[in-house]
């Protein structure tokens, strides 16, 4: 039953963790964070947004329900690698295909267990995140001053460019359900299937195009609506993504973003983006809408943030009028959305589409019909 | 939207007595409220007719009534305390029945009170079936598919129609009382009347059945700007079938995905805004078919309820204490998380550990009880444990159930693997220990899946559990890896010792040696994201612990454990207490529990919390942790019940002080030979005895001294195997029923005492310092001796006990304390026969009845206690005001009587044959609580006692009498008051010919239907289960008691009539009858006696 424990974690600050090995043997590099999630691991772990992270899971049993087809939010699992305390021994779910240690094998991540992933998950809430390795097999033999080496020789993801790597390489489209109602174009940063299919269920015809798509082409099915998705990496590396927002703001073409589409629609409206000392990742998150003065319960997983000072309301330092700080984080007043007064476009930093986690924000896809709507109606008068 | 600014007075509702389904979790809940609203400057109005609870103490509200729980009751202190509102969400079911009486009554509408926490027609809709179903539909989710019926008739055809097995729920009932599966129509006929009977709205559901499904409950919070929250999920490793509150659960759920979880989180919330409940709390259960996921909506709960307390201990989220916010206006985001200070509590925690909860049983006490578990609740308590890992928690919470066998083991197993799947396949207590021993037999994941249905995702972690024991057993070598992988996994030291063969001493210094401690996690509702400020522990064995070095002088106090009869929220008031008055004296204060229904376990409560079962091992490495820092000045053993003071030998052993009363001298009081020289030496004698350990000793000293004889086992709580023995073949008997509880051996001897007929039994609490006795209160039991005393109803102060004999009480209890050398409390039972009086036991412990005393004389006897136990003296408390100056020897005449009267589960447990178990009262303790009842005079507080014990006695109607010959001469005078007060006399022919030749007009009725003395008829039975008979009273004759009128006693039960079983009782209660026929009770507040009792000692 006891199991060698001959895997490495390392942590760039020098700390050195023994567990047990799991998924590939071998090696991995990335950011370290943790995500608090109670369930919901398989959209965790296919989620693009965690491309290049090496994520920690503060529930202490993962695995239990298997994977299966339907649950995954892409088509591949991409975090780097997977710290997890316990890991199911067997899966036990009506639904389930295979284990997640068959995914994990397959996409080649390497995984540590039965550590203390609590204190862990303290150490990185007190000091931040931080660059990271896991080390499995062969790999974990190496002498741990090479490891914090190799660990530091990494790419910080402060600065990283993550979006080409986790994009779709060409665009494709995926019909309405139900009544048409319109067409969006969607520049996929990392997108998750849970979001198209919230918005093909009112209706739209979503066009999801590659991250490096100029306006142009975004705008050359003259869509109802243009949507930035989510997606890993720090938005101050996407130039050429904010640039083509500011061409869609400029045509006062709807537009809505999630996640890093919230931090480039920041950035396109002339505000910094920050990175945050550890990252809003779990799906218990208190979000205040000020629209309604109502509290939602949301999935967070983001680690950059929008920097807005001096107020609810204030103008867009690039000139597209005033905008509005719609939500924020009750836990520490982030700025979790934005909507701007004088155009139609609005943003949330945090995931509405949720999966994992609770559906309260779900009413921000029935917004972006709103919008749509309204902006129609404007144009016919 | 803060505070209501209009509600500047709330009435809180609590839950009455301990009964099963309806424990002290509403004590933690209604003591959180009214701290809360006290603390936002609300006056507070308290009515509860329970003693025990700690939210009943004076300090916790501004006016305290203990009285019934009634709507006249209730109106009356409307009437006077002018409330601006009532909060009925936080004393259960019993609150909200009350909260609807008052409101179809008219009453709340007459005196303009608002209900606040939930409105009516909220509850309306949470409780009535019919009108659930429907808001459940609109929420587009699905329900059992049912049949409401409210006749026998409609029962039947819906059956048909659903097709058998059916589940029959009885419509508002608590802790699903009533309800059960019928495999068939017999099965249904049984249930179903017995299930129309006790819904109030003779209303029963007949539903298709769900057996074997997955069970799961959301714990939610709602505020009026309607933000939502789920506070915790849990998970039932018992599947449907088995009540909740009796199944093994989880925290949080294990087997769902997250679309799976979301789905229920949807459907909860949908429901919850349906129903309307807009400022508080509640409860959904769910069922979900394993193989298809197919979801169905069991029932809600518009209240905080049992599984609130676990959610809130589980999380860390205080769901009482923000129900009690959110009725008085507040919204979610407005009120802070207690644990992280710095984030609100509109927010779902989520865990980083597993909490496991384990039902507590008390069959032994019921043998003639069927133990199969359904859906009617029949566990007395729980233990709940926090590990890192599932395997880890399971194992701890089995440990803290302190039983025999609840623990999984390795020893010898003389059934086969056939056999014990098999057995398993009935839910029973410990079946999980059952099918561990299967697996560990061979059984299969799926065979035992296929047995019982638990999710193979829990039997496969027990499967897990026994492959690590074998690795355990059979390696060469107990590694340092081994055993710190063995203790991730939960296994103690016992454990270890058992699979290699040493003791558990053996494996700790082994243990030791290789450094090989616990860490020390917390509970903090955010799994770490943000700093806790609270001091919530529990152990596992990890890299870092977070028990936070501190400079003070600490004291430990250990709790009592789960709940079982005979050791309850008493137990837990006096640690309560002691924990206050520790604290405020300067002392940091250590509250070790795992008992998540208590306020001891409150992170509130204590300056640290210690979630951890009440083991040695356990005890020991929390004393380990907490020495690394500041001063260990003692711990405390003695306010804990047995639990507690059953470690005060090891901790001793180990080296760790002890406070108060030393463990040698707390033997001395259980060892039999040296108490008797206690009392030679005092010259105070007690009834002829001797001790044995086995029949054949028995048997020579019963006929030396006589029979009949008491006999009992030595440290034992709550009379465990007490009985009175009338004979030689009795006493056989006897031994055979004890024979496989293994409580009577060399190191446990069985005392055999002389009973002692027609005596009245004393019972006195005291607090001894070394030289000062200060007496907290004399009580006079009314049943005579041979009763248990915590069954026995009892007055204080004495009623029929003259000033002499009182100072003879006294003058013994100083003498014994001396003898035994007590510091802290002391309990001595009496019996005065022929004025001679014998000292029967003394318990150098907090008592049972430490919280009654101080409701009905204001002395805090617990707080007192520990004060002494750190070293103060009786004169410096009484100096420093903790202890008034007169003590509760002597009751200045005019003075309130209190009386407690016991609450007993006997409408809990049915016999195989469906019928309830005999409500005898005897020497072994069966009552799950215990209501007060105080006024003016010993009537009216007897009276007021019955009808808050829910045995309210009649202003008129039919008493039927039957009486054991010895008893027939005093049966006279009170059925003769009873016929003067306008009652009707039935009687059975031999106590009717009595009667009458006493000119006392009773009417014969047949004791059975083969009667062939008494006239043609229905029988008693018959005329009780039909309603026709308002009080029985019934004493049962000499040996053969358990089987004379044993068919009257059960079916009095069923029907919920007032039942005498002893002719003291009866006639106590005379003056009550007339009491009641005067006209409604008066009420007054604890805090107006204790002003009553200031100005009679001016």
């Amino acid at each position: 039953m006891i199991r060698a424990r001959d895997a490495v974690l390392v942590l760039e600050d020098g700390q050195v963790y023994t567990g047990v090995p799991f998924g590939k043997e071998g090696s991995s590099l990335g950011e370290i964070v943790f995500s608090t999630g109670m369930s919901g691991y398989q959209e965790t772990l296919t989620d693009p947004s965690y491309a290049g992270q090496i994520v920690l899971q503060t529930a202490p049993h993962i695995g239990n329900t298997g994977m299966n087809d339907t649950d995954a939010e892409s088509d591949r699992i991409w975090v780097a690698g997977y710290i997890v305390r316990d890991v199911s021994r067997i899966t036990s779910n009506f639904r389930s295909q295979r284990s997640l240690e068959d995914d994990l094998l397959r996409d080649g991540v390497v995984g540590i267990s039965e550590l203390d992933t609590r204190a862990l998950t303290l150490h990185l809430r007190d000091v931040g995140v931080m660059r990271a390795g896991v080390f499995s097999g062969d790999e974990a033999k190496r002498p741990v001053t090479e490891l914090i080496e190799l660990v530091k020789a990494s790419e910080p993801m402060a600065g990283r460019s993550l979006s080409d790597i986790v994009s779709t390489k060409e665009p494709y489209r995926v019909e309405h359900e139900g009544e048409y109602f319109g067409k969006i174009s969607i520049l996929d940063l990392g997108i998750k299937r849970s979001t198209i299919q919230n918005m093909t269920a009112r209706g739209l015809d979503v066009i999801v195009y590659p991250a490096r798509s100029s306006a142009d082409v975004l705008l050359s099915e003259n869509p109802d609506a243009v949507f930035y998705s989510n997606g890993p990496g720090d938005p101050s590396t996407a130039e050429s993504q904010v640039a083509a927002l500011r061409e869609v703001l400029n045509k006062k073409i709807p537009f809505f973003g999630i996640c890093f589409g919230n931090q480039l629609l920041g950035r396109a409206l002339g505000f910094e983006t920050y990175k945050l000392a550890f990252g809003h990742r779990g799906i218990n998150q208190p979000v205040l809408d000020r629209t309604t003065g109502k509290v939602e319960v949301t999935a967070h997983n983001h680690g950059f943030a929008v920097k807005v000072e001096g107020g609810e309301v204030v103008p867009s330092p690039a000139g597209f009028g005033q905008v509005k700080v719609s939500h924020i984080c009750l836990n520490d007043d982030v700025v979790e959305g934005l909507e701007c007064v004088d155009i139609p476009a609005y943003s949330v930093q945090y995931h509405p589409e949720a999966a994992a986690g609770p559906h309260d924000a779900n009413y921000l896809f029935d917004r972006l019909i709103e919008m749509i709507a309204e902006n129609r109606k404007s144009k016919v008068n | 939207m803060p505070r209501r600014e209009d509600i500047k007075s709330v009435l809180v509702i609590g839950s009455g007595p301990i009964v099963i389904g309806q424990a002290c979790e509403f004590d933690y809940s209604g003591t959180q409220a009214c701290r809360v609203l006290r603390a936002e400057g609300v006056r507070v109005i308290l009515i509860n007719s329970n003693p025990a609870t700690i939210m009943t103490d004076p300090d916790f509200a501004d006016a305290t009534y203990i009285e019934p729980i009634t709507p006249e009751i209730i109106e009356s202190i409307i009437i006077k305390e002018k409330p601006d509102a009532i909060l009925p969400t936080l004393g259960g079911q019993t609150a909200l029945n009350a909260a609807m009486s008052l409101h179809e009554l008219g009453i709340l509408d007459k005196y303009n009170v608002e209900l606040i926490g939930a409105n009516v027609d909220a509850i309306r809709a949470g409780e009535d079936r019919q009108s659930f179903k429907q808001l459940v539909l609109d929420a587009g989710a699905d329900v059992a598919k049912s049949v409401i019926a409210h006749t026998m008739d409609e029962v039947l055809s819906g059956a048909a129609q659903l097709g058998y097995p059916v589940v029959v729920r009885p419509s508002f009932t608590m802790g699903g009382l009533g309800s059960g599966f019928a495999y068939n129509e017999e099965d249904l006929r049984r249930i179903a009347g017995a299930g129309l009977q006790a819904s109030p709205t003779t209303e029963v559901l007949l539903e298709e059945s769900i057996l074997g499904w997955k069970e799961y409950e959301l714990e939610l919070m709602r505020d009026k700007a309607d933000n939502t929250v789920v506070v915790c999920s849990i998970e039932n490793v018992d599947p449907v079938g088995v009540h909740t509150g009796d199944s093994i659960t989880v925290a949080p759920a294990l087997t769902l995905t997250d679309r799976e979880y979301q789905r229920l989180r949807d459907i909860a919330i949908d429901i919850i805004r349906a129903v309307g409940v807009d400022t508080g709390g509640c409860n959904i259960q769910f069922a979900v078919e394993p193989d298809t996921g197919r979801i169905i909506v069991i029932e809600m709960n518009p209240r905080v309820s049992r599984s609130s307390a676990l959610a809130s201990k589980a999380t860390g989220f205080p769901i009482a204490k923000i129900a009690a916010k959110l009725a008085i206006g507040y919204r979610l985001d407005e009120i802070p998380n207690d644990i992280t200070k710095v984030t609100p509590a509109s927010f779902e925690p989520t865990l980083d550990y597993i909490v496991v909860k384990v039902p507590r049983f008390a069959f032994e006490k019921f043998p003639a009880a069927d133990a199969t578990l359904t859906t009617t609740m029949k566990s007395v308590g729980e233990a709940m444990a926090i590990g890192r890992n599932f395997t880890q928690a399971l194992q701890k919470s089995l440990r803290s159930l302190e039983r025999r066998g609840s623990s999984f083991h390795w020893g010898e197993q003389t059934k086969s693997k056939d056999e014990l799947v098999s057995i398993s396949k009935v839910p029973t207590d410990g079946r999980i220990v059952t099918v561990q021993q299967a697996m560990r037999l061979g059984a299969s994941i799926e065979e035992m899946f296929e047995a019982t249905k638990i999710d193979p995702w829990f039997l496969e972690q027990i499967q897990y559990i026994n492959q690590i024991a074998e690795e355990l057993s059979s390696a060469d070598k107990l590694t340092e890896d081994l055993m710190i992988f063995a203790k991730s996994h939960g296994f103690s030291d016992i454990q270890l010792a058992q699979l290699r063969g040493r003791t558990e001493e053996e494996v700790r210094h082994q243990r030791y040696e290789a450094g090989i401690r616990p860490v020390f996690k917390t509970v903090d509702t955010c799994a770490g994201e943000f700093p806790a400020l609270t001091p919530y522990h529990y152990s596992t064995y990890e890299q870092q612990t977070e028990v936070r070095p501190s400079a003070s002088r600490k004291v430990v106090i250990i709790g009592s454990g789960p709940n079982r009869i005979g050791q309850g929220v008493e137990f837990d008031y006096s640690c309560v207490h002691a924990s206050f008055a520790l604290h405020d004296a300067g002392f940091e204060t250590i509250m070790i529990n795992c008992n998540p229904e208590t306020v001891s376990t409150d992170y509130d409560t204590s300056d640290r919390l210690y979630f951890e079962p009440l083991t040695l091992e356990d005890v020991l490495e929390v004393i380990h942790a907490e020495s690394q820092s500041g001063e260990l000045v003692g711990v405390v053993v003695q306010l804990g019940g047995q639990t507690a003071l059953g470690l005060a030998q090891g901790l001793e052993q180990n080296g760790i002080p002890i406070l108060g009363t030393t463990p040698d001298a707390i033997d001395l009081a259980e060892e039999r030979g040296a108490f008797s020289k206690i009392l030679d030496d005092a010259k105070l004698i007690s009834p002829a005895n001797g001790t044995a350990i086995s029949l054949e000793e028995s048997k020579v000293i019963a006929n030396r001294i006589g029979y009949p004889v008491l006999v009992r086992p030595s440290f034992v709580l709550g009379g465990r195997g007490m009985e009175i023995v009338y004979d030689e073949n009795s006493l056989e008997g006897y031994f055979d029923r004890i024979a496989d509880q293994a409580i009577v051996g060399p190191k446990h001897p069985l005392l055999v005492d002389r009973f002692l007929d027609d005596a009245i039994e004393i019972d006195i609490d005291a607090l001894f310092d070394g030289e000062q006795l200060y007496v907290g209160g004399v009580m006079e039991h009314i049943e005579e001796a041979g009763i248990h005393s915590g069954d026995s109803s009892c007055t204080l102060p004495p009623i029929t006990l003259s000033d002499v004999q009182i100072d003879r009480v006294r003058e013994a209890t100083l003498k014994i304390a001396q003898g035994i050398g007590v510091r802290g409390l002391l309990n001595v039972q009496f019996a005065l026969a022929h004025d001679v009086l014998y000292v029967l036991e003394a318990n150098p412990r907090a008592s049972r009845t430490v919280p009654f005393v101080s409701k009905a004389l204001g002395i805090t006897l617990a707080k007192a206690a520990a004060l002494v136990m750190v070293g103060k003296s009786i004169a410096e408390l009484v100096a420093e005001g903790h202890l008034p100056k007169q003590d509760g020897t002597h009751i200045p005449a005019g003075a309130a009587i209190s009386v407690k009267e016991a609450v007993l589960p006997f409408k809990r447990f049915a016999t195989k044959d469906g019928r309830f178990v005999d409500s005898l009262l005897g020497p072994e303790m069966r009552s799950t609580g215990e209501v007060m009842g105080i006024d003016v005079d010993f009537p009216t507080a007897f009276a007021k006692a019955q009808s808050a014990a829910g045995s309210a006695l009649p202003t008129s109607g039919t008493i039927f009498i039957s009486v054991a010959d010895r008893d027939k001469h005093q049966v006279i005078l009170p059925v003769r008051r009873l016929s003067q007060l306008g009652y009707k006399i039935l009687a059975t022919s031999g106590t009717a010919a009595i009667l009458n030749r006493h000119g006392i007009n009773a009417t014969v009725v047949r004791k059975h239907s083969a009667d062939d003395q008494a006239p043609a008829g229905p029988s008693i039975v018959e005329l009780i289960s039909a309603g026709e008979v308002d009080v029985v009273v019934n004493t049962p004759s000499g040996s053969d008691a358990r089987k004379d009128g044993y068919e009257i006693r059960a079916a009095t039960t069923a029907a919920d009539a007032p039942i005498f079983t002893t002719i003291a009782q009866l006639s106590a209660a005379i003056g009550s009858f007339e009491t009641v026929i005067a006209g409604p009770f008066g009420v007054r507040s604890l805090q107006e006696h204790a002003a009553d009792r200031r100005a009679l000692l001016a």
